[in-house]
C-alpha cells in the first residue's frame, strides 16, 4: 500500500483545480509571455492525466519562478539557479513523482548553467521549461545570457559584447533527450510541446519564448514564427542527432535577425532514464526511498550488523 | 627527561620553537607508541591498521593518528599507533618506536629547493619526537649511509639513549619478488623487536590477501620476525604491553562514526561532491547504501549537494550532505533555504586548515563562525561538535533526531583530526535499535484532520497546534497535503507574504524552535557534555571537538602532580549549552579555553553565548596544523593559569583574560 494516493490516481480532472484559490490571478505585466506557460500547463495536465497532487512543481528566482504561485499543485519555489538539483532530488527519492522545473533564462542558463549541464547529462526522467525573454525581468531589465550582442542595458551601457548563449545546442550537447522551442505567442504548439515533455521518460527540455514587453520585446517581435515540423522549408528528423544539431544551429543563427523557429528539435525515445540506468547498476531500491519510511513491514539495516570488517 | 636536538636544519622553512624544558612530562612505561614513517603512496596507511588492528586483538586499547601531505606520490607521511592495557583517548606525547620505510616517490635532492632532500625524511622528520630510549628501524635499502650519517644519527643516538637497528627490508622484499613487501618485513622485524606474537597479524593478513601473495608475505614476515633472534643484538628494553578486553572489540573512525551514526538515524539518500577530508563519510556511504536501500549521488558541486539533500527531505527522505569548509562555504545557500522552508536536513563539515585551500590534510577547529551563522538573515540551525569517535556516533544520531522532528537544519561539525583517527570500541556500543522514523511528519490519515484553508490547500507553515514551535508537515505526493515551499517569507499555505504580522509569527516561531530543541537536550537526553577531572577543582579547563582527548589527558597529568583542575568539553554549539557551561565556569576560579585556531572562536561564542566571563578566560590556541598534545596543554596551564613567568616551548599562543 502507498503512504503517496494521490500518485496514479484515476479520476476526471478539471482544469480549475490547477488554479490556486490563494492567489488565482498572477502578477506578472499585461502581455507578458509567462502566462502562455501557465495556460499550456494548466491545459496539458489534465490532458495527460495528472492531478495537482502528484505533480511537484519546483522553480528558481524571477518572474518565471512565481509560477508555481499560480499553479496549484506542490511547489517548491527555491533559490535563483537551483531549481534543477532540487527537482532531480525529489525525483530521486520518490520516482513516482510527476516532476516538472522551470525558471528564467537568466537562472537556467547563467547562475544556474552548472546545474543544466549535468541534470540534462544524467537524463533525469523530468521535464524543464525556461522562460526565455533574453532579458533579466524581475530585476528590471539587465541584459541576460541569451539577449543578443549588442544588447544595450543599464549595466551594459555600451551594448554587450558578449554573444548570446545557444540553449538548444546547449541542452543537445549536455545530453538532454527531448529538447524543443516553443513561444507563447503559439498556444497551440505550446500546450503540445509540454504534453510531450511531461511524457518522456528522460529529461524534456523546453526554451520557450516568453516575451518581455516591459523591458524587452513585445509579442509582435515573435510573430510571424515558424513550426519547423509543419514548415515546408525545413526537413529534418528529429530521431538524428547530428540533424537536429543542425536544425538547432540555424534555428539559433536566425533568431535575432527576425526569424523565430519553435518545434520540436531532438527526441531520443531509446536511451533509458537515470533512475533505470541506476537501478541497473543497483544502485537505487525498487521500492521508492520515501515509500520505505512508511512501510510498516520495512526491516531497517543496523550499523551493529556492518561491525565484522572492523574487528 | 632530555630533549632532543633542536635548530635549522638544511631543507627547512620553518623555525622549530620547541625550546627545552617539556614540563610535566610523565609518560607511562607501559605503553607503545609505534610511528610507521614513509611517503604517500608507500602503503602507510594500511599496513598501520592491520597493525592496529592486531594489537587490539591482543587485547590492548589503540588510538591511532595520521600525518600525511595533500598529494598522491610522494612526501613525508606518518601513522601512529598508540597502544596501551587501558584507555588511550590521545597520541600522547611523543612515541617510542620508529619505523622508517623510506619515501619511494621522493621527489631528487636539490640544493635551493625548498623540500630539500624527500628521501631522508622518513627517518630525519620524525627524530625530534622521538622519546628518550627509543627504538628505531630504518630501512637502509632504500635510506642511504650518506643520508644517514649526515643526520648525526649516532650522536644523536647516544645522547638520547636510541636504539638504532638498520635493516635492509627493500632488499629482503626484493628476494621475495615484490618490493612493496617491505612494509611486511618492517611489520615483522618490529614484531620481533617488541616480542609480539605473530598470530593477530597473519589472521589480518589472510583476511586480506589470498593464494600467492599472502604466501609470499607470510614468509617475509617470518623471515624478518626470526632475523631479529639470530642477527640482532638487541639493547632496547621496549616491550608490547600486554592486555585484555572484557568484550569484543570494533576499530573504527569518526568518518565511520558519523556514517553509521546516520545509517542507525535512517538516513538513506546523501549527495556530496569530493573535498578532503568530508570524503571518508561521503564514500564509507556510498559503499553501503547500494545494500541498505540508500542513494548515494555525487554531483557537479557543493550548492548542488547541499540543494540535493534538500529535495530528496522536501519528497521524504531522509537525507545529508557535508564538505569541509571550501565546499561548504557553497552551501550557504542550500542551507539557508533549509532553515525558511523548514525542510530537515543534517550537514556534516569536515574541517582543515584554512583560510582558502589552506593546509588541505591538517586538522583545524577554525570554521565554527563559519558554520554558526553563514548564509543570510538569522539563522535557525542546530550545530553539535563531537569530540570523540562514540560520541560522533551519539550526536550524528541525534542530529537526524532533531532535524526530523523540529524541521531544522542540523549540523556536525568536525575535523581531520576526528575523520581519520581510529580507536576501539565495544561493539555492544552499536547494538541498538535505529530510528527511521520521519518525525514531525504527517500521514494522508493525519492530513485529513489537519487545516486547509478554504480552497483546500494544507496550513503546512498555521498558526495552530505549533507544539514546540514545530508545524506539521506533508509530503508531495499525500492526498490532501498540497502547499507551496518557498525561500520567500510566506502565509500558513506557503505562499509568498510580506504581511507584518505573519512575518513576525512564522520568525519568532521558526528561531523559538532553537529554544524547545534546548528543553529537549536539557530534559530528555543524556549531556552531549563531557566532564572529566574532579569535581570541586578550582580551575578549569575547556575545550570542544578533537581537542577533547588531549585535554582529558592532561587534565589527569595535573591532578597526578598535585593541581587542582577539572575540564569539560562541549559538543552543544547551538542551541548552546548554556546551563551546563555556566555552571562550570561559575564554579572554578579561572578557566582556559583550548582550541585548534588562531582567533578563540569558542571562546568568543562562549562570551557572546553568556554574556560574563570574559574576565574569567584566557586561551590556549595551536594553529600549525598538528592537533594538541598533552604536554603541551599541561605547559600552557603551567604557564598561563599558574602564571609562571616564562613563554611556552611548543608552537602554541596563550590569549589572555578580556580586560587583562
Amino acid at each position: 500500500m502507498s503512504a503517496f494516493n494521490a500518485i496514479g490516481e484515476e479520476r476526471e480532472i478539471d482544469r480549475d483545480e490547477y488554479t490556486p484559490g490563494v492567489e488565482p490571478q498572477p502578477t506578472w505585466c499585461p502581455g507578458c509571455g509567462d502566462f502562455g506557460v501557465l495556460k499550456s500547463l494548466k491545459q496539458a495536465l489534465p490532458e495527460v492525466g495528472k492531478t495537482p497532487e502528484e505533480v511537484l512543481t519546483v522553480t528558481g528566482i524571477g518572474c518565471s519562478g512565481k509560477l508555481n504561485s499560480y499553479l496549484d499543485t506542490y511547489g517548491f519555489h527555491t533559490i535563483h539557479g537551483r531549481s534543477l538539483p532540487v527537482a532531480r532530488a525529489a525525483k530521486l527519492a520518490n520516482p513516482e513523482l510527476e516532476v516538472i522545473a522551470a525558471g528564467g533564462d537568466g537562472d537556467g542558463y547563467g547562475i544556474g548553467g552548472n546545474h543544466f549541464i549535468h541534470t540534462a547529462r544524467e537524463n533525469h526522467d523530468m521535464t524543464y521549461i525556461v522562460f526565455n525573454n533574453e532579458i533579466f525581468g524581475l530585476t528590471k531589465g539587465q541584459t541576460s545570457p541569451t539577449s543578443p550582442k549588442g544588447h544595450k542595458s543599464k549595466t551594459q551601457p555600451s551594448g554587450s559584447a558578449k554573444s548570446p548563449l545557444r540553449p538548444l545546442s546547449m541542452g543537445l550537447n549536455a545530453g538532454a533527450t527531448y529538447v524543443a522551442r516553443t513561444a507563447a505567442v503559439n498556444p497551440n504548439q505550446a500546450k503540445e510541446i509540454i504534453k510531450e515533455a511531461i511524457e518522456h521518460d528522460g529529461f524534456a527540455h523546453v526554451d520557450f519564448l516568453t516575451q518581455c514587453p516591459t523591458w524587452n520585446k513585445d509579442a509582435r517581435q515573435y510573430v510571424p514564427y515558424v513550426d519547423v515540423q509543419e514548415s515546408d522549408d525545413y526537413e529534418f528528423d528529429v530521431n538524428d542527432r547530428a540533424e537536429a544539431a543542425e536544425m538547432m544551429r540555424e534555428t539559433e543563427d536566425v533568431l535575432n535577425e527576425g526569424t523565430v523557429l519553435t518545434g520540436r528539435y531532438y527526441v531520443d525515445d531509446e536511451s533509458p532514464s537515470y533512475t533505470e540506468e541506476k537501478k541497473a547498476v543497483g544502485e537505487m531500491p525498487d521500492q521508492p526511498v520515501a515509500e520505505r519510511y512508511f512501510d510498516e513491514d520495512a526491516e531497517w539495516e543496523r550499523s551493529y550488523d556492518l561491525l565484522e570488517r572492523h574487528t | 627527561m632530555t630533549i632532543h636536538s633542536k635548530g635549522f636544519r638544511h631543507g627547512e622553512t620553518k623555525i622549530r620553537i620547541r625550546l627545552a624544558n617539556w614540563p610535566l612530562i610523565s609518560m607511562s612505561d607501559d605503553e607503545l607508541i609505534w610511528r610507521v614513517s614513509g611517503g604517500s603512496g608507500d602503503g602507510i596507511d594500511s599496513t598501520s591498521q592491520n597493525f592496529a588492528k592486531a594489537l587490539m586483538r591482543s587485547g590492548l586499547d589503540v588510538f591511532t593518528h595520521r600525518h600525511y601531505p595533500s598529494r598522491i606520490r610522494g612526501g613525508h607521511t606518518y601513522v601512529e599507533i598508540r597502544a596501551a592495557a587501558d584507555e588511550v583517548q590521545s597520541r600522547g606525547d611523543g612515541y617510542n618506536f620508529l619505523l622508517a620505510l623510506g619515501d619511494s616517490f621522493a621527489r631528487n635532492p636539490q640544493e635551493e629547493a625548498y623540500y630539500g632532500n624527500e628521501e631522508i625524511k622518513p627517518l630525519s622528520e620524525n627524530l625530534d619526537e622521538l622519546r628518550e630510549g627509543g627504538v628505531i628501524v630504518y630501512d637502509e635499502g632504500l635510506l642511504s649511509e650518506d643520508d644517514v650519517a649526515e643526520l648525526d644519527l649516532e650522536e644523536r643516538a647516544e645522547e638520547n639513549d636510541w636504539h638504532v637497528y638498520p635493516v635492509d627490508l627493500r632488499g629482503l622484499a626484493k628476494e621475495h619478488g615484490r618490493e612493496v613487501m617491505r612494509n611486511t618485513a618492517g611489520v615483522g622485524i618490529t614484531a620481533g623487536l617488541l616480542d609480539m606474537q605473530l598470530e593477530h597479524i597473519e589472521d589480518l593478513m589472510s583476511d586480506a590477501m589470498g593464494g600467492d601473495i599472502l604466501e609470499a608475505n607470510l614468509e617475509i614476515l617470518h623471515e624478518a620476525y626470526e632475523m631479529v633472534d639470530e642477527e640482532f643484538e638487541t639493547t632496547h628494553d621496549l616491550r608490547v604491553p600486554t592486555g585484555e578486553h572484557d568484550t569484543e572489540q570494533a576499530l573504527l573512525s569518526g568518518s565511520n562514526a558519523i556514517a553509521y551514526g546516520a545509517i542507525d538515524g535512517g538516513c538513506r539518500f546523501i549527495a556530496g561532491y569530493p573535498m578532503t577530508p568530508w570524503t571518508d563519510v561521503f564514500t564509507i556511504l556510498s559503499q553501503n547504501f547500494p545494500d541498505i536501500g540508500g542513494v548515494s549521488e555525487q554531483v557537479e558541486d557543493e550548492i548542488a549537494a547541499a540543494a540535493l539533500a534538500v529535495g530528496a527531505s522536501h519528497a521524504g527522505a531522509k537525507a545529508m550532505s557535508g564538505s569541509s569548509g571550501g565546499g561548504f562555504a557553497l552551501m550557504s545557500e542550500p542551507l539557508g533555504l533549509a532553515e525558511m522552508t523548514e525542510t530537515p536536513l543534517v550537514l556534516v563539515e569536515s574541517m582543515r586548515a584554512g583560510p582558502s585551500t589552506g593546509m588541505p590534510t591538517k586538522p583545524e577547529q577554525g570554521d565554527l563562525e563559519f558554520v554558526l551563522y553563514t548564509s543570510q538573515g538569522d539563522s535557525s540551525r542546530v550545530v553539535f561538535a563531537p569530540g570523540t569517535i562514540e560520541e560522533a556516533y551519539e550526536q550524528t544520531r541525534l542530529a537526524f533526531h532533531i532535524a526530523w522532528e523540529y524541521q531544522i537544519p542540523t549540523i556536525i561539525i568536525y575535523d581531520q583530526k576526528l575523520s581519520g583517527e581510529n580507536k576501539n570500541v565495544d561493539v555492544e556500543f552499536f547494538d541498538r535499535e535505529p530510528e527511521p522514523g520521519l518525525g514531525t511528519t504527517l500521514t494522508e490519515e493525519e492530513l485529513k484532520e489537519a487545516a486547509h484553508d478554504n480552497s483546500g490547500k494544507f496550513e503546512r507553515f498555521g498558526y495552530e497546534d505549533n507544539e514546540k514551535n514545530v508545524s506539521k508537515r506533508s509530503l508531495p505526493g499525500q492526498k490532501g497535503g498540497r502547499y507551496l515551499a518557498t525561500g520567500n517569507e510566506h502565509s500558513p499555505v506557503g505562499h509568498i507574504s510580506e504581511d507584518p504580522d505573519n512575518r513576525v509569527y512564522q520568525m519568532t516561531r521558526r528561531i523559538e524552535k532553537l529554544d524547545s530543541i534546548r528543553e529537549e537536550l536539557d530534559e530528555e537526553h543524556d549531556s552531549n557534555q563531557t566532564y572529566f577531572g574532579d569535581e570541586d577543582a578550582e580551575y578549569g579547563i575547556i575545550t570542544w571537538g578533537s581537542s577533547q582527548g588531549a585535554v582529558v589527558e592532561a587534565v589527569e597529568r595535573l591532578n597526578d602532580s598535585g593541581h587542582s583542575v577539572k575540564g569539560i568539553s562541549v559538543s552543544d554549539m547551538m542551541p548552546f549549552a548554556e546551563a551546563e557551561v555556566t555552571e562550570f565556569l561559575e564554579s572554578v576560579d579561572e578557566a582556559m579555553v583550548v582550541e585548534m585556531n588562531a582567533t578563540a572562536q569558542f571562546r568568543g561564542l562562549i562570551q557572546k553565548e553568556l554574556g560574563r566571563f570574559g574576565d574569567k578566560m584566557t586561551s590556549l590556541l595551536k594553529y600549525n596544523g598538528n592537533p594538541f598534545e598533552p604536554a603541551e596543554i599541561v605547559e600552557g596551564y603551567e604557564v598561563n593559569v599558574a602564571e609562571e613567568d616564562r613563554e611556552p616551548s611548543a608552537q602554541v599562543r596563550i590569549e589572555p583574560a578580556a580586560g587583562d
